[in-house]
């Protein structure tokens, strides 16, 4: 910190009073401007809520495009999104600070005007190794400068101005099929990301970096070395060295209890169990780390021992809520293995843990812990092993929403179901080991939960099936959702259906925030950013008499 | 396993027999992992889990190379210390998790540790460079048939009672109401490989999901498209739909998309029609003939899944 403070001295004394006017602050992170989208959730709370509510309940059927704008990556980046678009897909949210949208796609950052959608500058470098593109997260900040992770598991600090490279710096091999999509999140003087990889047994981490120099301050692995904590959940070291639980999501910062949460992955070799028997921690995990040191302060595993790919790396929402009447720090997630699970954020300890499907079957109850146990005859078999969810899980990365307003929580789910197989029966299985026969994806919801006993309050049902898909709720009565290429606005209240907008691909979490008296809507469907405001009549022309 | 290649299956005997020979030769000293040693257990225990003829082909790597590769692994006494494929013993290192490994392009990484006494204070092992290229592409397809899971074999999945399995079609499973194994389930054990057929049975053989996609029309051959007005083929897992307008008017056809806010769907004519869904008309009925597989599978054992995939291999 004290270099920092230093070199921040020093640039008050010599920069400009403009150029200090545009960047992020700690002040800004902490209590994000209604003129801001600063992290990834755009606060740190990641409830993807906003207190906006110009556009509300009353007036949202009014809501209309003031612009789309479609951005072209530098090489095709990923599977067409849309027919008519090319290969880019903008699956994170952007950043808006100073009126500028900042966001990724793999391989791809972009700066754009966000009021008029003018693309301001573009970068592109193409990544390399042998893992398939996967959906870059976005984007942090800090000052004037941009933070995001490459697909090859490089961290890039560009300039936010210019779009200019400052530096990149080396996070994980690609090589050894590592891979990365996480936002990063900036906490204090730390830029911190994660990494990871399924396809060769690595083990997965996240690391905080100097946000000037890129220098790596920290390294903190989700699987424990001998000797460390959690040791004794593993066979030995080499199949905790190789045990997975990567980073994929941007996770939570409760800065009163300096605490930064996350979810880890899945641990390795995915599918086959025989090499790393025992609960296999903290993989599968939800985490609480001291970001200034990486230290773990606590830990809850969603999924002991996990056998089906289903990674606790889906957002980690804070909440500051009421049960039995006490006020409480909690924090909540909607786990890929079909959980609701409510923690006391303070130390880890269970508030809730439920089903949030309707067709789990692969859980006995829950332990003296509080955490699922798993039936060990829903594991990989030769034969073949039919569990639901499936590995797409009953919910995954596209985030959540949390409205204190409501009192709920709103995640997307799915219900389907796989046959799960082992294919490498070996002492020492390599690789996923196994395959998972996915062949029912049924219904598909947006479900509302109350965050103090995970009962469903209401649920819509898509007509079509549905998925995860990312959320934001507002003051304005509203959640914002959607299906297929479909934006659609809900009452968060009761899941009564207001307005909705047909784009040309699926979009991703919808964000909000005000430039020039208005509330703007923003969101990505593929390739091209649609921006949304209560249009009103342009001023009338002056009648000029002859 | 069952559509193993003469290539794979010649690779795995080398890999077998070089496990065997060299399980009696003496070790000389245990070599360091990249990372924690891997505790792997006695040479050749897991001779029978290699990459598959698909990994060798996906690779890229030349299989006649990658075939030598294979014999030169073996007679150079390598799988005495890593392992018949090469995941490391107790005296030697797992080379597929190797990042050496999986840098090395030609030989030009592993090529060096080789031509040194090797291991440490061991004997020089006598290799060509040619030699040293074909293990090196040997072992590039042992890591990426570990990694890339698209190139996994199922093992044999026959593990039920086909008697038990037959009782079930017939009894509790309720399978002989819609199905019968002399009618349409008449020789499936021949027409699809026992995997195949599993998935097959528990879902029916259809996905009932459709989405809002751009419509099924026909390329063109210059790159056109001709909106498709063929009559639908319904079978017995064709998810069809109803839609009733207002005035009472009916169509049945099959779904193109169906949302919170239009139906699109062709009729059995083969025509087109769309609505929008405004205060709950259209009424929309889907009716999916595969739903009892649906309920089926929500209280479905493994046993019963595996018995009655059982008695279905049976059906020649």
């Amino acid at each position: 910190m004290k270099t920092r403070e230093l070199a921040l001295g020093l640039v008050l004394v010599f920069a400009p009073a403009a150029i200090l006017a545009q960047g992020v602050t700690d002040s800004m992170l902490l209590h994000p401007p209604a003129n801001s989208w600063p992290t990834h959730h755009g606060d740190y709370s990641a409830r993807r809520y906003s207190s906006l509510k110009l556009i509300n309940d009353t007036n949202v059927q009014d809501l209309s495009l003031d612009w789309e704008s479609r951005v072209t990556g530098g090489t095709p980046a990923e599977e067409p999104a849309n027919p008519r678009g090319n290969n880019v897909r903008v699956a994170g949210s952007p950043l808006l600070v100073n009126g500028m949208l900042y966001f990724t796609a793999n391989d791809n950052a972009w700066g754009m005007d966000a009021r008029t959608g003018r693309i301001m500058w573009h970068w592109y470098r193409e990544s390399t190794g042998p893992e398939p593109v996967t959906s870059n997260k976005g984007m942090g900040m800090y000052g004037n400068w941009l933070y995001f992770i490459t697909r090859d598991n490089n961290l890039v600090s560009i300039d936010a101005t210019t779009g200019a490279q400052r530096w990149i710096v080396p996070v994980a091999d690609p090589r050894q099929y590592y891979f990365s999509t996480m936002a990063p999140i900036v906490i204090k003087n730390h830029v911190i990301v994660g990494t990871g990889g399924d396809s060769l047994d690595l083990s997965g981490f996240v690391q905080a970096h100097d946000p000037e120099t890129g220098e790596i301050q920290w390294t903190h692995y989700n699987t424990p070395r001998e000797g460390e904590p959690g040791f004794d959940t593993w066979p030995n070291e080499y199949a905790a060295a190789h045990g997975g639980g990567g980073a994929w999501v941007q996770g939570a910062y409760d800065p009163g209890l300096n605490l930064y949460y996350y979810g880890t992955a899945n641990p390795n070799p995915v599918y086959a169990p025989q090499s790393r028997k025992g609960a296999d921690l903290f993989t599968s995990s939800i985490i609480a780390i001291n970001p200034d040191t990486g230290k773990m302060a606590w830990y809850y595993q969603a999924s002991p021992h996990d056998t089906h790919d289903w990674d606790a790396a889906c957002d980690t929402v804070l909440i500051d809520g009421t049960i039995d009447g006490k006020p409480r720090k909690l924090l909540a997630q909607a786990s890929r293995n079909g959980y609701f699970f409510v923690l006391d954020r303070t130390n880890g300890k269970k508030v809730v843990a439920v089903p949030f499907v309707d067709t789990l079957n692969w859980s006995k109850g829950l332990d003296s812990r509080g955490e699922p146990i798993p039936n060990p005859e829903k594991e990989p078999s030769l034969g073949g092993s039919l569990a639901w969810p499936n590995a797409g899980s009953a919910t995954n990365w596209p985030p959540p929403s949390f409205s204190p307003e409501t009192g709920l929580f709103y995640v997307g789910t799915g219900e389907g179901y796989a046959v799960f197989y082992l294919t490498d029966t070996d002492e020492h299985p390599e690789g996923y080991a196994g395959i998972e026969s996915s062949l029912g994806e049924g219904p598909g919801s947006i479900k509302a939960l109350d965050y103090k006993t995970g009962k469903i309050v209401w649920r819509h049902d898509w007509p079509a099936g549905g998925d995860a898909v990312g959320l934001l709720s507002t003051a304005g009565n509203l959640l914002f959702a959607g299906n297929e290429s479909d934006l659609v606005a809900f009452n968060a209240r009761n899941g009564k259906i207001l307005w909705h907008a047909g784009l040309l691909a699926s979009p991703n979490a919808p964000m909000t925030f005000m430039l020039d008296g208005k509330q703007h809507i923003l969101v990505f469907g593929g390739d091209t950013a649609y921006n949304f405001v209560l249009n009103v009549p342009a001023p009338k022309a002056t009648a000029v008499k002859k | 396993m069952t559509t193993k290649s003469k290539l794979g299956g010649l690779l795995l005997a080398v890999m077998a027999i070089a496990a065997i020979a060299l399980h009696a030769q003496t070790q000389t000293s245990a070599a360091t992992a990249s990372q924690a040693p891997n505790p792997a257990t006695t040479v050749g225990n897991n001779a029978t889990i290699a990459a598959t003829p698909a990994a060798i082909r996906q690779s890229g790597e030349d299989p006649v190379a990658v075939g030598r590769g294979a014999e030169s692994y073996a007679s150079a006494g390598c799988a005495s210390c890593h392992g018949a494929t090469a995941k490391g013993t107790n005296v030697g290192p797992d080379l597929v998790r190797s990042p050496l490994v999986e840098d090395d392009k030609k030989g030009e990484l592993i090529g060096p540790v080789l031509s040194a006494p090797h291991p440490t204070g061991g004997q020089k092992i006598n290799l060509t460079e040619q030699q040293i290229s074909d293990i090196a592409a040997w072992l590039r397809v042992q890591v990426y048939g570990a990694a890339m899971r698209d190139t996994y074999s199922y093992l044999d999945i026959v593990v039920g009672d086909p008697q038990k399995g037959e009782a079930f079609f017939n009894g509790p499973g309720k399978c002989n109401t819609c199905h019968s194994v002399t009618g349409d389930l008449a020789g499936v054990g021949s027409k699809y490989q026992p995997p195949q057929l599993q998935g097959l049975w528990i879902s029916g053989g259809a996905n009932a999901r459709f989405g809002r996609g751009r419509g099924r029309g026909l390329l063109t051959a210059n790159g056109g498209l001709l909106a498709d007005t063929t009559p639908p083929e319904i079978t017995n897992s064709t998810v069809t739909v109803t839609v009733t307008l207002a005035d009472g008017q009916k169509f049945t056809g099959i779904p193109v998309s169906i949302d919170d806010f239009h139906v699109a769907f062709r009729d059995m004519s083969g025509a087109y029609h769309s609505f929008d869904r405004i205060n709950g008309y259209p009424k929309v009925e889907v009716h999916n003939p595969l739903q009892p597989h649906w309920e089926l599978l929500k209280n479905l054992t493994d046993d019963e899944m595996h018995n009655v995939t059982a008695y279905l291999v049976t059906l020649k």
